[in-house]
């Protein structure tokens, strides 16, 4: 085998096919990308279409049309497909960017003039609701009080379910919660509050309070905070565990003392995640607070109100520029909580997650 | 320390010691845990169908194939036909749109983004997930709407023969195809998510052995990518359906209620489960609060069989790719 | 449908990193080179930049020239994905796509290029696994997924892809290095049978292998940790495994490091 075999090189057939192929230059789409923005823009204007959004859209149908014609033209159909297809996937990735930049954008827009200490320090008592004036303390506050509350339940019940799934589950009554933990987590935020409604506040005979609406939020807080919890927990090495066991301490304190304070910085990421979703919702809310004007700093007793209800309320019931003036100013505040505790939370998440803590 | 004995002995023990009886008050304290959530959901399912109970055996129409809504009427009346229709329609624009967009940015992110954008637009789209959506809502009342006008006079103009985008009455377009809108928007984040992960786990290998065979990337993707992510993808958008049918605010802000049915999806009107409950709730009597119920037990019931599909599909994959591993 | 390569002053990068440093060699069609060298020498980089595949990881890039007879493989007017075409390639680790049957497998290549003919893809299945050996086996199950079969198979399996698209170079990546000894064999022959039609360059990181299969032999070595990976000799098989003419040739064969 280690005699050289030179093959003479003769006859060789023309084999194979071209190395060589017509290609586009690099700066092909955005160029073919500008030209379409040009003509879909020509276009919208010439044709007097008032709304933008057609206009864009114009642009990029003849970005990809264009784009595909051209490289089909030059290169041949397979290379045309491959630019047709990612064409696509630039015009998705804007089409996402588009509402993102829109949605931001016209919030603070819209909001930014009403934001004031004014408007943060003051509830809606006693101000006439189609003027201007008022705030959003009662709103505020309930909020924060409905979403402790809610935090308080759900967070020590996910943390314990996320410790029974990882670290006690076996057979059928673990895989049971496993799988329903994973339903719960699809139940739609209105039924979870028909559900308070009809279980506390009609068979029980509790009336409109803060807390039955924490009670609807920390069903839909729990299943989030196990999963979370349980991925936290499987990260956890065995041998913490094991070199743990072998010093004779038991799996409890184990559990309590050594699993839990690894996990904790991914625990905690997971239970801000959940709060700043369930901050957001207003479906259930909106049953079970009921909304009031006045500051009711008891979340046991009597209608409160909450942020997203109170933007609710200004917008479909007082329903005209002052009203949505203050449902901007609100929405304003709550994306920034929301968004400030996403960023908190993924921040403590990068800065525990290599190793998930020591 | 309560126990400095290293091995515990064997086999029941009567005698109470410190670190057993802890392990069994926390052992049971976590399985208490789980079976509180496994009550809770079953609590669920009893109450509503216990009120739905009610209000169906009051119920002087058909529940399914009935139009209208006055269960607070002397001789109450009412059924889901609108409202189911008109959850499953835009549920169903959502997913046309939604998906194949979500999917397109799902590779971008993994496979054709320059990785300086990448990262810090995963990033975003997260953010985006985590926006209110009630904040949704308003944006879509306030700025959405508005912008919708030309588009749905354009759909209806040159697309009006297809009869879906046929408009027969004009008005704002708080229609069903601006709440599908509004929801694809909405559910964007979750299906681009789910996928993006499932696409970032495609083995270099399989993709290598793709453009070895001189694939184009498009090719690639197509050979390589998306068969693998198959189940990922469907699992994605059945989380997302399931969002997207059971979204309340956003919807009772975007659209203007009737008891119309209609698959002109232009036309103003018609409504969903969640908006229903949203928009009715306040003022419904005794009864009328019962049939709520019963329309809100069918929401869950849809959601759960679309959840409990999406899981399905995920737990086969698992199984699927452990084979091949 | 062999062909000869020369390459002349190839260098590759990762980002700013150089991987390989000014590398010339020629490859001798209907012949099987072996490269050999101690593990970070670069010896994998250099074999996919013969068929435009270093260029797929973020951030490589390749300065230089690889001609496939006259054609230089980065000229500004080469399609890569015709190259990867003309150039065939078999990895480290069997990767038959996963959701793909042996069959799909095996024309999987041909479909990429729009073949779409079943009785042309008959004939190019039955041709590709006979030509690697793996017809006997598979034929009553063509059907069945390709992951189902053994590492060996597999291996096999990707050959057969490779082939089926008619390559003129077919560039093997360690390929019996996830795979047990039978499997080994049956591959080392198999690359004795292919030579006849392809020009066969494998990177390998067991010596007797490169002297079991190879014609001849290049070694590869880098001077220290964090520098380039350079050639230090292309010779007969035999000779490198004799009476190699560079000392440091001589020290890896003879085993004193690497």
């Amino acid at each position: 085998m280690t005699t050289m075999t030179t093959v003479p090189e003769d006859a060789r057939p023309q084999v194979g096919p071209r190395l060589t192929a017509n290609r586009l230059p690099r700066w092909t789409p955005p160029a073919v990308a500008a030209g379409s923005i040009a003509v879909g823009c020509g276009i919208g204007a010439a044709a007097g279409l008032q709304s933008h959004l057609q206009w864009g859209l114009i642009s990029a149908l003849l970005f990809l049309v264009g784009g595909y014609l051209i490289s089909a033209q030059v290169e041949g159909r397979r290379q045309a497909k491959d630019r047709f297809a990612t064409s696509v996937v630039w015009v998705a990735f804007i089409l996402a960017v588009v509402p993102l930049v829109s949605l931001t954008v016209y919030t603070v827009q819209q909001g930014i003039g009403v934001v004031n200490g004014n408007f943060l320090s003051h509830s809606m008592k006693g101000v006439i609701q189609s003027g201007p004036g008022g705030g959003i303390y009662h709103a505020l506050l309930g909020t924060l009080q409905q979403v402790g509350l809610a935090t308080l339940i759900a967070a020590p019940l996910g943390l314990l379910t996320a410790v029974y799934l990882v670290e006690y589950g076996r057979g059928r009554l673990a895989k049971a919660v496993t799988f329903f933990v994973d339903v719960m987590t699809g139940v739609p935020s209105i039924v979870a509050g028909l559900f308070i409604l009809s279980l506390w506040n009609l068979a029980l005979g509790f009336s409109y309070s803060g807390f039955s609406g924490s009670l609807a939020l920390a069903i839909l807080m729990i299943p989030v905070v196990v999963r979370s919890t349980e991925e936290m927990l499987k990260l956890v090495p065995n041998e913490l565990r094991e070199a743990s066991y072998a010093l004779g301490v038991p799996k409890w304190k184990t559990i309590l003392r050594i699993v839990l304070p690894t996990a904790i910085g991914g625990i905690t990421t997971g239970v801000m995640l959940a709060v700043a979703r369930i901050t957001g919702e207003t479906a259930p809310v909106m049953m079970l607070v009921f909304g009031a004007d006045y500051i009711n700093s008891n979340p046991f007793d009597g209608p409160q109100q909450s942020l997203p209800m109170y933007i609710w309320q200004q917008y479909s019931v007082v329903n005209n520029d002052f009203g949505y003036a203050r449902a901007w100013g609100a929405a304003l505040v709550l994306i920034a909580f929301v968004m400030g505790l996403n960023l908190i939370a993924r921040g403590i998440a990068r800065w525990r997650s290599p190793k998930g803590g020591h | 320390m309560t126990s400095s004995s290293p091995a515990a002995p064997r086999g029941r023990e009567r005698r109470p010691r410190d670190s057993r009886v802890g392990d069994k008050i926390f052992m049971n304290l976590a399985r208490g845990a789980g079976i509180l959530l496994l009550v809770i959901m079953a609590a669920i399912a009893g109450f509503l169908a216990w009120r739905s109970g009610m209000a169906l055996s009051n119920n002087n129409g058909n529940f399914l194939t009935t139009f209208e809504w006055t269960p607070d009427a002397p001789k109450p009346v009412f059924g889901i036909a609108v409202l189911a229709f008109g959850t499953i329609v835009s549920a169903l624009i959502a997913m046309v749109i939604a998906v194949p967009v979500a999917i397109g940015i799902a590779l971008f992110i993994s496979h054709y983004a320059p990785r300086r954008i990448a990262q810090p637009f995963a990033y975003l789209v997260d953010l985006l997930a985590a926006v209110p959506s009630i904040v949704y809502g308003l944006w879509g009342a306030l700025f959405l709407i508005p912008h919708m006008d030309g588009l749905t006079s354009w759909l209806n103009q040159y697309l009006g023969w297809t009869y879906l985008f046929d408009q027969t009455r004009t008005g704002t377009p708080r229609n069903l195809f601006t709440v599908g809108i509004l929801l694809a928007i909405m559910i964007l984040p979750i299906i681009t998510a789910v996928s993006r992960e499932v696409f970032r786990q495609v083995p270099r290998m399989h993709e290598e052995a793709a453009l070895a065979l001189g694939a184009t990337r498009w090719e690639m993707i197509r050979t390589a990518v998306l068969p693998f992510g198959r189940p990922g993808i469907i699992s994605a958008s059945m989380l997302g359906l399931g969002r997207a049918l059971g979204e309340t605010i956003a919807v009772a802000v975007v659209l203007s209620a009737n008891s119309v049915l209609s698959l002109h999806i232009l036309d103003a009107g018609g409504g969903t489960f969640a908006q229903n409950i949203a928009l009715k709730f306040a003022e419904a009597g005794n009864n009328g609060r019962d049939a709520l119920m019963a329309s809100g037990l069918v929401l869950f019931v849809i959601t759960l069989l679309v959840n409990g599909a999406a899981r399905l599909i995920i737990a086969r994959r698992k199984e699927y790719s452990g084979a091949n591993a | 449908m062999a062909k000869r390569i020369d390459v002349s002053g190839l260098s590759a990068y990762y980002g700013t990193t150089k991987a390989i440093e000014d590398i010339s060699m020629s490859i001798e069609p209907r012949s099987v080179t072996a490269f050999i060298g101690p593990s970070g020498c670069g010896k994998s980089t250099f074999l996919r930049t013969l068929n435009r595949m270093h260029e797929v990881i973020p951030g490589a890039r390749v300065e230089g020239k690889v001609l496939l007879d006259d054609e230089n493989l980065y000229a500004s007017n080469v399609d890569p994905v015709a190259v990867r075409r003309s150039i065939g390639m078999v990895f480290q680790r069997p990767n038959p796509f996963p959701t793909m049957s042996i069959y799909d497998n095996v024309v999987a290549g041909l479909r990429l290029a729009g073949v779409k003919k079943k009785s042309v893809l008959d004939d190019v299945v039955e041709r590709s696994l006979k030509g690697a050996n793996l017809w006997k086996e598979v034929h009553n199950r063509l059907n069945k997924p390709g992951a189902g079969l053994s590492g060996g198979q597999q291996q096999r399996l990707c050959i057969a892809r490779a082939i089926a698209v008619e390559p003129q170079v077919l560039l093997m990546d360690e390929p019996c290095s996830a795979l047990d000894p039978i499997s080994t064999l049956a591959i080392e022959d198999l690359i004795g049978e292919l030579k006849s039609q392809f020009t066969i360059v494998i990177v390998t990181h067991n010596m007797q292998q490169a002297a079991r299969v190879s014609d001849r032999t290049a070694f590869f070595n880098l001077a220290g940790v964090g520098q380039p990976g350079k050639l230090i000799e292309l010779d007969d098989t035999q000779r490198i495994f004799s009476n190699p003419s560079v000392q440091a040739t001589e020290d890896y064969i003879s085993g004193r490091f690497g």
